[in-house]
């Protein structure tokens, strides 16, 4: 089954060996962004759930930072 | 820079009528101490003070921070600057007093998890450096209207000031040892000692947010972008701690002030290597400033011509990455590395023990593996709060026993694998 | 101090190759190796009984042969579990290692002898103490000295061996605290003083390299994929029913999300306690996003959300712990026939 790492500190994903990588904001809130309303929030948030799962319908060959 | 440090050491703490130094003996007027404490916040609702000497049945938790009281004898500035209105000078010259072998310590309802524990006898105290000192415990509660932040500074400034405040004890008094550290400016300091090696100091500082914080002149270090320092203003401190979760590796006031490394560095400074000067550092919570942080390290470095440098990191998990960024980032510059770290390698030690990794870290110095399960006998005195034990981290549910024992991993104990190497501990591979 | 002798049938004198069905046998007193091993040990030791076992009994029938001895060492209630050696002989260092994880998980100490390149070394070196030895039975004569020399020192040690190199075991690829003799600046100092001038340090911490997975295919589509949500955030629902520990976590927990379409301060909250966990116990969605997931499947971009999502704590948990908790967890979405994960870290 494919499976999307949705991360901050991307340099341990690629190190530990995830496949799909996404970045994520920050450490304690990596959907969401403390500055944001609400609403804006939640907004990002769709943004980076779409791209991760868009990631797990396109074919890699190696680990991929998306 | 210069700054001599005059030790006097410490031998007897006891309460008294008056607060008083005599010869190796520290009396604290308790009402006296408490009222001071008091005034520092009108949101404190309950002062207690004790003593817990070495080798009593006596366990503290939880702790939130260890200091040790210093006053600044001839020179510019405040002991923990930058947190007082007029009180902003530069620290690091002229002369201080340390009342060495006592402590100030901070306990009470620390917010959300409760870390730190101290045993002054057992098997616990074996793994924490503070069950040889002479400890002056504050448990300090605070009202309700306090939310965490407000609660974890009220906490760090009562510690900060009282142990300031003791401090003053040691003004006029006869050192017993007194210790010179001297860098120069940056060009001065290379000229000194042209034919030797110059090397430096990379200071990682924990800045992930509450309870995970640490102040460089007062400044939330996770607002700075790498900087410079004399080594010699640590000794003033001029870094100072807001962290005590994961107690193991958590860097208390106190070990800052008598910043290891630093100490170390300067026994061969002049001998082995020309010991230019210290690049402070943090660990923050996000990919984009952990990469500018580290380019800056590797950039500073650079810049002040060293050919190696020691970098020391606090906590573990995300900040293993900060690690591994600037020892990637300065050999990449061709400055030679010596990482100073801890392992989470399992209760048993079965597994790798860094969530990141690099080829170029061939030399790791490691202060020991904070998974490792230890058995705390049942104390006769508790100072603090014991409730939370199940739920700190290195707890788990069944940990505090009914008899006061506490069966838990060392990750608990304050400063256990502390990894400025302030103390013994190690791993190997066995 | 009374030893429990593991042996296989061939040293146990039932015969070779046609005895090796031979099933758990116990004897009091030594046999075969037993004797050199107990003469050696005089004065200090004594084997108060000897297991015979097969090693296509034991192999063939692990659990069965596993459970066996499990009631034998209840029965005869040993200080110390002594197996071989076992030379090169694959299906007897194996039993021999399987002896001594059975020994750990009853928290007794297991001492045997081996080939490095037994597949029993590294199947399980974490879990006993190997002598090395030669391949061939051959080298006997210096495997039981060896042997005996490291139980007295674990007798003369109260069980407290030092390392692999100076007591005479194989290394176990386990990290063991000690208390250096110079504090660790000091030693840093050191190293930094060996490595400018060019000459030999040894690290006290190999860097890892860690192991690699295939890429999965992708999905041909969302529209009908089931997606389910995973984190080492710590998002667990509000008071944490299972107490999953804040750091160095020992279990995962698996919650329903069924009839959620938002995680609130109300509902959810994190254990996790390596990070500042103000935000996530305001709105757990931004560690565990279940409300875009839920708008995006009343919306048909996603098939479904998986009903049930699973946690853990990443704070300082072990790279063993993480491994066996992502097996149980893969295991479970794929028998509940989930199509994807996604998984957030903090």
């Amino acid at each position: 089954m494919p499976v999307v790492h949705i991360v901050t500190v991307v340099p341990i994903s690629v190190t530990v060996g995830a496949n799909r990588i996404v970045p994520a904001v920050a450490i304690p809130h990596p959907l969401g962004n403390p500055k944001m309303s609400q609403e804006e929030e939640k907004l990002m948030r769709r943004e980076m759930v779409v791209k991760s799962l868009e990631t797990l319908t396109t074919d890699i060959s190696e680990q991929t930072v998306f | 820079m210069k700054l001599e440090v005059g030790n006097i050491h410490v031998e007897e703490l006891a309460f008294g009528n008056e607060s008083t130094l005599s010869g190796h003996r520290v009396e604290i007027d308790k009402g006296t101490l408490i009222n001071f404490i008091r005034e520092i916040d009108h949101r404190i609702t309950e002062v207690k003070l004790d003593i817990a000497l070495p080798g009593e049945k006596t366990r503290i938790m939880p702790v939130k921070d260890v200091v040790e009281p210093r006053v600044k004898v001839s020179g510019k500035g405040h002991i923990f600057p930058g947190r007082n209105a007029g009180e902003n000078d530069i620290v690091g010259e002229g002369r201080t007093h340390v009342l060495k072998g006592m402590t100030v310590m901070t306990t009470g309802k620390v917010v959300g998890f409760q870390e730190g524990i101290i045993d002054m006898s057992g098997t616990g105290a074996e793994y924490t450096p503070f069950s040889k000192t002479l400890n002056l415990v504050i448990t300090c509660e605070v009202d309700d209207t306090c939310n965490q932040y407000d609660h974890e500074q009220i906490l760090r400034t009562v510690g900060l000031e009282t142990a300031r405040e003791v401090g003053k004890l040691a003004k006029d008094a006869e050192a017993d040892e007194v210790n010179t550290y001297e860098t120069l400016p940056i060009l001065e300091q290379a000229a000194q000692y042209p034919d030797l090696p110059k090397v430096g100091y990379v200071y990682m500082l924990q800045s992930q947010g509450l309870l995970h914080d640490t102040y460089l002149y007062g400044v939330d270090v996770k607002a700075i972008v790498p900087t410079l320092l004399y080594p010699t203003e640590v000794m003033d401190g001029a870094i100072f701690s807001g962290n005590c979760v994961s107690a193991c590796d958590k860097n208390p006031s106190l070990v800052h002030q008598n910043s290891p490394i630093i100490h170390e560095l300067y026994k061969h400074h002049g001998t082995k290597y020309n010991f230019m000067g210290v690049i402070v550092t943090n660990e923050n919570v996000t990919l984009a400033d952990k990469e500018r942080s580290s380019n800056w390290v590797a950039k500073l470095a650079v810049q002040q011509g060293w050919d190696a440098a020691i970098v020391s990191e606090e906590g573990f998990g995300n900040p293993d990455a900060d690690l591994v960024m600037n020892c990637n980032k300065l050999e990449g510059a061709g400055i030679k590395t010596v990482l100073v770290t801890d392992e989470y390698a399992g209760n048993q030690g079965e597994s790798q023990s860094l969530a990141d990794s690099t080829p170029k870290g061939d030399a790791v110095v490691s202060n020991g593996n904070a998974n490792m399960i230890v058995e705390l006998p049942a104390m006769e005195r508790l100072i603090g709060h014991d409730t939370y034990v199940d739920m700190i981290a290195g707890g788990t549910e069944g940990s505090l026993r009914a008899d006061g024992s506490i069966s838990i991993e060392i990750q608990a104990i304050t400063g256990a694998t502390n990894e400025l190497g302030f103390h013994n501990l190690t791993a190997r591979q066995g | 101090m009374r030893i429990l002798h593991y042996i296989n049938q061939f040293f146990g004198q039932k015969g070779g190759e046609e005895a090796a069905n031979h099933p758990i046998e116990l004897v009091e007193g030594p046999v075969g190796p037993g004797g050199a091993l107990n003469a050696a040990l005089a004065g200090k030791a004594e084997i108060s009984h000897t297991i015979i076992c097969g090693d296509s009994y034991f192999n063939e029938n692990e659990e069965v042969a596993v459970m066996g001895i499990k009631e034998i060492i209840d029965q005869v209630k040993p200080d110390l579990i002594v197996a071989g050696p076992a030379f090169n002989a694959g299906r007897y260092g194996v039993a021999c290692g399987r002896v001594g994880k059975l020994a750990a998980e009853l928290g007794l100490p297991c001492i045997t002898g081996m080939y490095p390149e037994n597949p029993g070394y590294d199947l399980y070196k974490q879990t006993a103490y190997m002598v090395e030895t030669k391949n061939s039975a051959a080298d006997m004569r210096k495997a039981i000295p060896n042997m005996a020399k490291l139980i007295a020192s674990f007798i003369e040690k109260d069980g407290k061996l030092g390392m692999p190199a100076e007591e005479g075991y194989m290394p176990r690829n386990l990290r063991i605290n000690m208390f250096a003799e110079k504090r660790g600046a000091a030693r840093a100092v050191d190293m930094l003083i060996a490595k400018l001038g060019g000459e030999e340090f040894t690290t006290e911490y190999p860097m890892p390299v860690f192991d690699r997975v295939a890429p999965f295919k992708a999905l041909a589509s969302l529209k009908d994929a089931k997606i389910a949500l995973v984190t080492s955030g710590g998002v667990v629902p509000k008071g944490n029913p299972d107490h999953i520990e804040s750091s160095s976590a020992q279990k995962y927990g698996e919650y329903s999300i069924e009839g959620i379409d938002d995680l609130t301060e109300a509902s959810h909250e994190t254990a996790h306690g390596g990070y500042d966990p103000v935000k996530c116990n305001e709105n757990s969605d931004v560690v565990l996003p279940v409300d875009v997931l839920r708008d995006l499947e009343k919306e048909g971009v996603i098939g479904s959300l998986h009903n049930m999502f699973y946690t853990t704590v990443g704070n300082g948990t072990s790279v063993s712990n993480s491994k066996k908790f992502g097996a149980e967890i893969a295991q479970k979405l794929l028998d509940a026939g989930v199509s994807a994960a996604i998984l957030t870290s903090t």
